[in-house]
């Protein structure tokens, strides 16, 4: 097998193991009771089954003008998908999007009953 | 040519998994997940097509859509949170 062949190979395994990804998090968004676990198998396709979709550009094209693309593809979603994450999660525990019974702590509502009871609320 | 058919069919499960949560989700958040989800795989959709074919001419719509895609997801966010905030000073 030349090295051509290898490196075809390589990224169509890295091709697949992305949309496993992405299949893995279609099934926990119907699958998951609420808001928050859904959020949890949303993460899975964002930042790893991007990285192998990414990882099989490089593999299939092979060129450094075409990494240097990619690069900030991944810079960019690892910068944003934090952040739209957390905004989700606040807003789903502030509107009480979730099933607290699912919770196994929940070290939030501690620390917010204490914040009230300073305040004198 | 397996590797084709294996990722159509990738494809269009994972999509209509994502779709049919926008369109039961119980609540705006989980349409707004599942919407998330649904934008992130037309991205590594859009980039496996150009492994499968074999060009680089996508790479632009790949960072476009990395660099626009928490838009509607913060601003979403934001606005379902503003409003438990009003209705919390309201009770």
């Amino acid at each position: 097998m030349s090295l051509n062949e290898f490196l075809d190979l390589l990224s169509a395994v890295c091709l697949v193991l992305g949309g496993f990804l992405s299949v893995a998090a279609g099934v926990g968004l119907v699958r998951f009771p609420d808001a928050l676990s859904r959020l949890h198998a949303a993460t899975k396709p964002q930042i790893l089954g991007l990285i192998f979709v990414l990882a099989a550009i490089a593999l299939e094209s092979r060129s450094w003008s075409t990494i240097l693309v990619l690069v900030p593809i991944l810079v960019f979603q690892m910068l944003t998908a934090p952040i739209s994450a957390h905004m989700v999660g606040r807003a789903a525990y502030r509107g009480g999007n979730f099933r607290s019974e699912l919770l196994v702590v929940d070290e939030l509502e501690e620390a917010s009953d204490e914040v009230s009871r300073e305040t004198g609320a | 040519m397996i590797t084709d058919v294996l990722y159509v069919v990738m494809a269009a499960l994972f999509s209509f998994l994502a779709l049919y949560r926008v369109v039961r989700g119980p609540s705006i958040l989980d349409r707004m997940i599942a919407s998330d989800v649904l934008l992130t795989t037309t991205m590594l959709v859009v980039g496996a097509e150009m492994v499968l074919n074999g060009h680089t001419s996508n790479v632009p719509i790949m960072l476009a859509l990395a660099v626009v895609a928490i838009f509607a997801t913060v601003a979403v966010a934001r606005f379902v949170s503003q409003q438990d905030e009003k209705a919390g000073d309201a009770a």
